[in-house]
């Protein structure tokens, strides 16, 4: 096979992973602080993508344009879930929040059944079929920018830990939860302050799928597992392992499609996240427990 | 067992015969002439309740599009039987969810529920989970969409298809190429064959290497692609295609899958001389709508109607009325086929008891249909094995029959436009 063939599919599996990546980001932030797993997080990012496609086509609005907005409604989203919902649960046994988070993506998944049907909705932008060639290479327009958001958005994000006051006292909740306590820190505000930012970058990598994926209500839980196993990788609780993680796994679906065969795409996205758990358990880029 | 002597009866007949007074003569006389009276009403009872028709469809999961289109099937169904003096039938819905075990455990509920037949359910795999339950339970099943060969291999006595098996649709679909290649007078050297992986997909595959060499096809499969049916991109099915240089693509898939591909292609600039498929997709309304002037081409050879039979034109009315811009295809036609079959055996066993009702359907010999071929007939096995495979083509958002013959209403345009001359 010639050798542009494997630069174009390596090219596209990089762009795409920098979109799992971005959405595999928020489900780590919301662990690495609140300490809860988001089993509805795919689900969440569903939302997202509905958003999207209601604003498209009821007002032509482009979703890259709505990115910002969208990702602010998925925040109130995360904010209120977390504030009304899931803070009573933070001191209850693990398996009350799993049950929990279950119930919100069902009924999530429902709702949007009711509301929109079951067929696949897309957006169609006049973007939609576009494709740079440059030489053999061709990038294909939607994944480019999509990616280029994701990458932009992780920039803010970590910006945002690393240079604000809110962010530094969110990563001290993360760090000591009875010392942010005993220093003053509204910490179950702080909580809430996470989830919506967890939420909020699902949301904006909900809005750049849409411009790659059709939706359905049934999508999320595959997004969530395709999380699960980023942030594992990469390491959960790591904002740069959580976007290398999605690199690594959308290169490696992408080289193994092509390579071998395309139905063994997630064996082989699996088959890095076992030889993670053995190898190095606390993930890539992650900590490991004291 | 001690058997009563017949010689001692005769002497009981005097004395009996002693004891009935004119009053209990005419009373017997009455109750002998009401119950002959009403015996006619009887049989128009039986006849007249609707017969209890378990619908297991996919109406949620990743086929649950095509789940709701067959119910559409369903929908028109009604008003139609009874234009044709057929017996109502009692609708009972169950959802599969798109799962083999959800079809089964559905299926046990509806019989528990009172069914007196089964009908669906779109996939092999779900239908073969139905027609195990079906066979053990002794109920008729009618599978109105499911091309695994091995469903009708099993000797079931309860299980009924009027689908054509993967063999079938090969088997017609290279005959119907050839005679498009004819007409034409062209046609493709080499072809890439993508298929999805689920139980059709590998079933279709397996008889692409089976059937095809007994057809001589002017073509070779120069490689065969499978993938993931709930694949999120194809990006790297579509490089892999494209780089094997190949003429034509030959696929079988679905409907989300079909639309990914084709924007694919448009987005790697990969226009082959022709899209041939060999399953669902690539016809659908929603790939026609979701894509516009790029649905335009593909040639899709498929268990199809004949525009030109009575009933199809009956059935497309009917349609139109209920879901205007939906256009007739597969699954409103063999969905609707799959109700008439039931409906037309009831009528004639008479009777909604199981086996009499699947003797009946043995029997059936339908010819106002809808479906290509000489009518709706069921062979030992319980298949009909004399349904026609149509070429048809997508071109301005309408489904034209290019092929066979005797079924089209248009001739084929060859080679399909490329994706970037399209104004």
């Amino acid at each position: 096979m010639p050798f542009d063939v494997y630069l174009n599919v390596a090219v596209g599996g990089l762009l795409t992973g920098l979109v799992y990546g971005l959405m595999a980001l928020g489900l780590s932030v919301i662990f690495g602080v609140v300490r809860v797993v988001n089993f509805a997080h795919g689900e969440m990012m569903t939302i997202a993508m509905y958003i999207a496609i209601v604003l498209f086509s009821a007002l032509q609005l482009d979703p890259l344009v709505m990115l910002v907005p969208i990702a602010a409604v998925l925040f109130c989203f995360g904010y209120a879930l977390q504030a009304g919902v899931i803070n009573p649960f933070i001191t209850r046994p693990e398996h009350s929040q799993f049950l929990l988070l279950v119930a919100i993506a069902i009924i999530i998944i429902n709702v949007l059944l009711i509301i929109f049907g079951p067929d696949a909705q897309s957006v169609q932008t006049s973007y939609s079929y576009d494709s740079f060639q440059i030489g053999k290479l061709i990038v294909d327009a939607t994944k480019l920018y999509a990616a280029a958001a994701a990458l932009a958005v992780a920039i803010a994000l970590y910006a945002f830990f690393q240079f604000t006051a809110i962010g530094t006292a969110i990563r001290a909740c993360a760090d000591n939860y009875t010392g942010a306590l005993v220093v003053g820190l509204d910490v179950k505000h702080l909580y809430a302050l996470t989830f919506g930012l967890g939420s909020a970058c699902v949301g904006a990598a909900g809005v750049m799928l849409v411009l790659i994926v059709d939706v359905t209500p049934s999508l999320g839980p595959a997004y969530t597992l395709l999380a699960f196993v980023i942030v594992i990788t990469g390491g959960l609780g790591s904002m740069p392992g959580a976007l290398l993680g999605g690199v690594l796994i959308g290169l490696t679906e992408a080289m193994a499609g092509l390579i071998f065969t395309p139905s063994a795409k997630s064996m082989f996205a699996f088959a890095i996240l076992v030889l993670v758990l053995l190898f190095r358990p606390q993930g890539i880029m992650g900590k490991k427990a004291a | 067992m001690k058997r009563k002597s017949p010689s001692k009866s005769p002497s009981k007949l005097p004395s009996m015969a002693a004891s009935v007074s004119r009053r209990v003569f005419t009373g017997g006389l009455g109750a002998v002439g009401f119950t002959a009276g009403i015996a006619p009403f009887n049989i128009v009872r039986a006849q007249g309740a609707a017969l209890k028709v378990g619908v297991l469809l996919p109406r949620s999961g990743f086929q649950a599009g095509i789940g709701q289109d067959c119910q559409r099937g369903v929908d028109i169904a009604a008003g139609l039987l009874k234009d044709m003096g057929l017996p109502s039938l009692q609708i009972m819905n169950a959802d599969t969810e798109t799962n083999v075990d959800v079809a089964r455990s559905r299926a046990e509920k509806l019989i528990g529920e009172g069914a007196q037949v089964l009908m669906g359910a779109f996939d092999s795999g779900q239908s073969s989970a139905i027609a195990q339950v079906a066979e053990q339970k002794g109920i008729p099943y009618v599978i109105n969409i499911a091309a695994a060969p091995p469903i009708t291999e099993q000797g079931y006595k309860f299980v009924f298809r009027n689908f054509p098996t993967a063999g079938m649709i090969l088997g017609g679909a290279f005959t119907a190429q050839k005679e498009i290649f004819a007409a034409v007078g062209s046609a493709p050297k080499t072809a890439v064959f993508m298929h999805v992986n689920d139980t059709f997909g590998t079933s279709m595959a397996g008889g692409i290497g089976a059937v095809m060499p007994k057809f001589d096809m002017p073509y070779k499969i120069v490689e065969t692609i499978a993938y993931d049916p709930a694949a999120r991109d194809l990006a790297v099915e579509i490089s892999k295609a494209k780089a094997t240089g190949a003429d034509a693509l030959v696929m079988v898939s679905r409907l989300n899958d079909a639309i990914l591909l084709t924007r694919e292609m448009v987005k790697q600039r990969w226009s082959p001389m022709a899209i041939m498929s060999m399953g669902p997709g690539w016809y659908e309304d929603q790939y026609l709508k979701t894509l516009g002037k790029l649905s335009d081409g593909p040639l899709s050879f498929v268990p199809w109607y004949d525009p030109n039979k009575p009933l199809s034109k009956t059935l497309e009315a009917a349609l139109a009325k209920t879901n205007p811009g939906v256009s007739l295809n597969t699954n409103h036609v063999y969905t609707f086929e799959a109700l008439l079959i039931a409906a037309d055996a009831y009528k004639r066993a008479g009777s909604a008891d199981p086996k009499a009702l699947a003797d009946a359907i043995r029997a059936t010999n339908i010819t106002n249909n809808v479906s290509p071929g000489p009518g709706i007939q069921f062979d030992a096995k319980g298949q009909n094995d004399k349904l026609k495979i149509s070429g048809i083509q997508n071109r301005g958002g309408k489904l034209l029959t290019v092929a066979p013959k005797e079924a089209a209403n248009a001739k084929a345009e060859w080679p399909l436009t490329p994706y970037d001359k399209r104004a």
